[in-house]
Order: structure tokens, then C-alpha cells, then sequence
């Protein structure tokens, strides 16, 4: 048990975990999950909501399309039904989950309910499924990746909604308000992460 | 557009489908994927690979292919299939459809294209889960005939186009000073390129003023036509709710009611 832990590579983990929640944002470098992260961020605590459904979904959705891939699709050969057999998954697993759940932890779906059928559509998830398998990372990598995931998109609209809340405040010339000032905002907000860009080198290199 | 969209008196959401059926022409239906009902940027639809992709005019204008192709596809098979799918299921079955056809495109490209795969990448695969086609399959070719539902493939798939291909240029003339990759005069010498355009802040910002060149267009546009008709154009605002922008609105209007 202790070689096992031993052997386990930390400073990799590391690694993979901090670029993917500040280095390689998923939503503000990628741009993976714009769709949630423009829709729900106009108020802190739907924002958390979403992000604590995201990060739970996103780490079902690796830990079961990690095996299917490697345990089911490569040996058969039949690797380029990568896309679809992924999408089917997590659009069944979000169904389950809230069904479960409905069942289970009424309290905890009230609060998530509602964002769970949003997730199905959600680009980060699936990118996140599918980068996994593009980067040949191993099981233990492909969770870390996607908890960072989940966590940079937490990040990011954490501090996003912040900033939105200021927005509604302001006064906003009439041809920027609504959608393009909040796009503008975004992108300051974006220029802000280049400043994680040197972290990684400086910090594990 | 005909004299019943004029009269304001109360009609329910059933009745005025029906009446927009009605007055919806061939050209208008392409006019709506165009300009009014431009799927990026009025509709705000699926802009994760239009963020994304635009660093360049060309991957840009690669991508808008492909979601052309995916996008009249899947509603051609679709609205064929229409009275087929159980309402119940209809979102993982047009989930499958679409996953379908966006494999047909990533072994075509992987094949033919290596380079295009490369700069693409995982936004081929991601074209599954672009909010246009599922709001499309589930707005328009679930309820129409293949024929206009190819249409508005077509006309939708161009209005993505032409936006992608205009966020293509601006990032790439002002951010690398190249066009399709042809190094254009002035750039390098007289004019340096602003490097804050091909990074990931640009497109955020290019995104935005592209929505408000949109809207100032759409409004006079409409202003002129209202003039010379006298009557009401469809109040196709954008309004930004969660629902509106995401595309998966349907399903989250129905879990909602339960």
C-alpha cells in the first residue's frame, strides 16, 4: 500500500490539477462551457450552484468514460465512436443522477435540480471526457484534469459574477448594455488569468 | 410579412406558431438564419467554438463548413423522422443523430485535413453539443417538413458562417496581420499587430462588438421596412435570460413545470 502511494507521481498531479484551473482555464483560455458561464453568473449563488453540479458530473462523466474507452472502445477497435458513445453517456448519466437524487436528497435537488438538464449541453463536460483520452492521460491524471476542470470553471464564474454584479450597478452607455458590456467584462477578466501563465514553470519546473 | 402581425390582441403561444408558419416564406427563412435570427450573433447560440476557433479566417471558415454540414443534416434526418421519435426521448435521439453526422465529419477531416484537425482539434467533437443544432432539431425540424428543414440548415448554418468568418477576420487581419493567411501590406512595418486580439481576451471582445454592429444593422434595417409597410415586425428580441442563451430551453422549461 505504501509503494503504492509512493509510487504515485505528485508533482504530476500537481501540475495537471493547477494549469487546468489557472493556466488552461476551461472558460476563460478554452472557452469550453460559455453557455453556463454568461447564463447563470448574474448572481453568486446560482453561479455556485451550477459550478457544485458541474464538478460532480464532471468527475462521474470522467470516471466512467476513461474505462470505456480504454477498456471497451480500443480493444474493439472501434475508437471513432468516441463522440457518441461519450455524449450518450453523460446525457444518460445527468438523467440518472437527477432522478436519483430527486429521490434520494430532495433538499440537495431543489437547490441543483434545475441545473442539472443544462449540463447535458454543457461543452466543458464533454471536453473534458474527451481531452482525458486526446492527452493519453492515465485514470488517476484524467480525474485530476477534471476536478481541476471543475474547479477552474468554479473559479471562473465565481469571480465572473462578482464582476457582473458591479456591471448591473453601472451606468452602461445604451449601445453596450446587456450582452456586449458582460462580453467586454469577460474579457478583461480573461486578460486577468494571463497572469497565471509563468505559475507553472516557476512554481514545479 | 402579412397584415395579421399587425393586430395586437392576445393569442397563445399555440396560435401564433401556427400563425408563423403561415407567414413564413422560403426567403424568409432564409433571411431569419441570416440576419434577424443570426444563430450567433442574435440568438447567442453556440459560441463556444465561435470564441474559440476565430483566431484565424480560415480555421474559422472551416469550422462554419462543418457545422453547415452537420447542422442541415441532422435536421433533414430529423424532420424525417418526426413522427417516428417518441416525444418522450426525442432529445437523446436527436443527440444520437447529430453525434452521427459529426463523426462522418471528424473521420472525413482527420483523413483529408491532418493540418485542420490539428488547429481545430476538440472543437470538432464539441459540434455535439453546439446549442444551435439542438435548438434547431428541436425548434424547427421536429415541427416541419425536410424540405424547409434543410433550408433552415442551409440558412442557419450560413448566418454561423458568416459570423465565425467575420470574427475570423477581424482576430486575424488585427491580431496577426495576415488575411487566410496572406500577409496583407502596411502590417509589420507601418502598422504593429495587436497580439491581445488572437488571445483568448480578444475574442470576447471582438464578440461583443460584433453583437452591437449586429443589432445597430437589425434595427435600422427594421426601421426602414417598417416604414414603407407600416406593420410590426416578429418581436424576436434578445432577451438574456439563462434559458435563452444555453439553446437547451425546452428541457429546461420542463423540468421546471415538474
Amino acid at each position: 500500500m505504501i509503494t503504492f502511494i509512493l509510487s504515485i507521481d505528485i508533482q504530476g498531479l500537481m501540475i495537471i490539477l493547477f494549469s487546468a484551473i489557472l493556466v488552461d482555464n476551461f472558460v476563460l483560455s478554452k472557452f469550453l462551457g460559455i453557455c453556463p458561464f454568461l447564463g447563470v453568473s448574474k448572481n453568486l449563488k446560482t453561479a455556485m450552484g451550477m459550478s457544485a453540479a458541474v464538478i460532480a458530473i464532471m468527475l462521474l462523466a470522467s470516471a466512467i468514460t476513461w474505462p470505456i474507452q480504454n477498456f471497451l472502445l480500443n480493444p474493439m477497435g472501434i475508437g471513432f465512436l468516441q463522440t457518441l458513445v461519450f455524449i450518450l453517456v453523460i446525457a444518460s448519466l445527468v438523467q440518472m443522477v437527477e432522478t436519483i437524487m430527486k429521490k434520494t436528497l430532495p433538499p440537495l435537488y431543489k437547490a441543483l435540480g434545475i441545473y442539472l438538464p443544462l449540463i447535458t449541453t454543457n461543452c466543458a463536460v464533454l471536453g473534458v471526457t474527451i481531452l482525458n483520452i486526446t492527452k493519453d492521460f492515465s485514470f488517476g491524471k484524467a480525474m485530476t484534469n477534471s476536478l481541476g476542470a471543475g474547479l477552474g470553471f468554479a473559479l471562473a464564474l465565481f469571480l465572473f459574477s462578482g464582476v457582473r454584479m458591479r456591471i448591473e450597478k453601472a451606468d452602461v452607455p445604451k449601445a453596450l448594455r446587456g450582452l456586449p458590456i458582460t462580453l467586454i467584462a469577460a474579457s478583461l477578466v480573461s486578460v486577468s488569468f494571463f497572469a497565471f501563465k509563468g505559475l507553472i514553470e516557476n512554481i514545479f519546473g | 410579412m402579412s397584415e395579421h402581425m399587425s393586430d395586437k390582441t392576445y393569442r397563445s403561444p399555440d396560435q401564433r406558431l401556427e400563425e408563423k408558419k403561415k407567414s413564413e416564406s422560403p426567403w424568409s427563412i432564409v433571411l431569419n438564419g441570416l440576419l434577424f435570427e443570426n444563430p450567433a450573433l442574435r440568438l447567442i447560440l453556440g459560441i463556444c467554438p465561435l470564441l474559440a476557433v476565430t483566431i484565424s479566417a480560415k480555421s474559422s471558415l472551416f469550422m462554419g463548413f462543418a457545422v453547415i454540414f452537420v447542422l442541415t443534416g441532422s435536421e433533414f434526418i430529423v424532420s424525417l423522422l418526426r413522427h417516428v421519435i417518441p416525444v418522450k426521448v426525442r432529445i437523446p435521439a436527436f443527440i444520437t443523430i447529430i453525434a452521427g453526422f459529426v463523426t462522418i465529419v471528424q473521420l472525413v477531416v482527420s483523413a483529408y485535413l491532418p493540418a485542420l484537425n490539428e488547429s481545430l482539434g476538440i472543437y470538432i467533437p464539441l459540434i455535439v453539443v453546439n446549442c444551435v443544432v439542438l435548438a434547431r432539431a428541436e425548434t424547427f425540424a421536429s415541427k416541419r417538413s425536410p424540405a424547409y428543414s434543410v433550408l433552415d440548415g442551409l440558412s442557419m448554418g450560413g448566418g454561423f458562417t458568416l459570423a465565425l468568418l467575420m470574427m475570423g477576420s477581424i482576430r486575424e487581419i488585427l491580431g496577426a496581420g495576415t488575411f487566410f493567411d496572406v500577409k496583407l501590406p502596411l502590417f509589420g512595418s507601418v502598422i504593429e499587430p495587436i497580439m491581445f486580439f488572437s488571445l483568448p481576451p480578444g475574442g470576447f471582445f471582438v464578440f461583443g462588438i460584433c453583437i452591437i454592429i449586429m443589432q445597430w444593422v437589425v434595427i435600422r434595417i427594421k426601421r426602414i421596412t417598417a416604414n414603407k409597410n407600416k406593420t410590426v415586425l416578429a418581436e424576436s428580441e434578445t432577451d438574456e435570460s439563462a434559458c435563452s442563451s444555453c439553446g437547451a430551453c425546452s428541457i429546461c422549461r420542463e423540468s421546471e413545470v415538474k
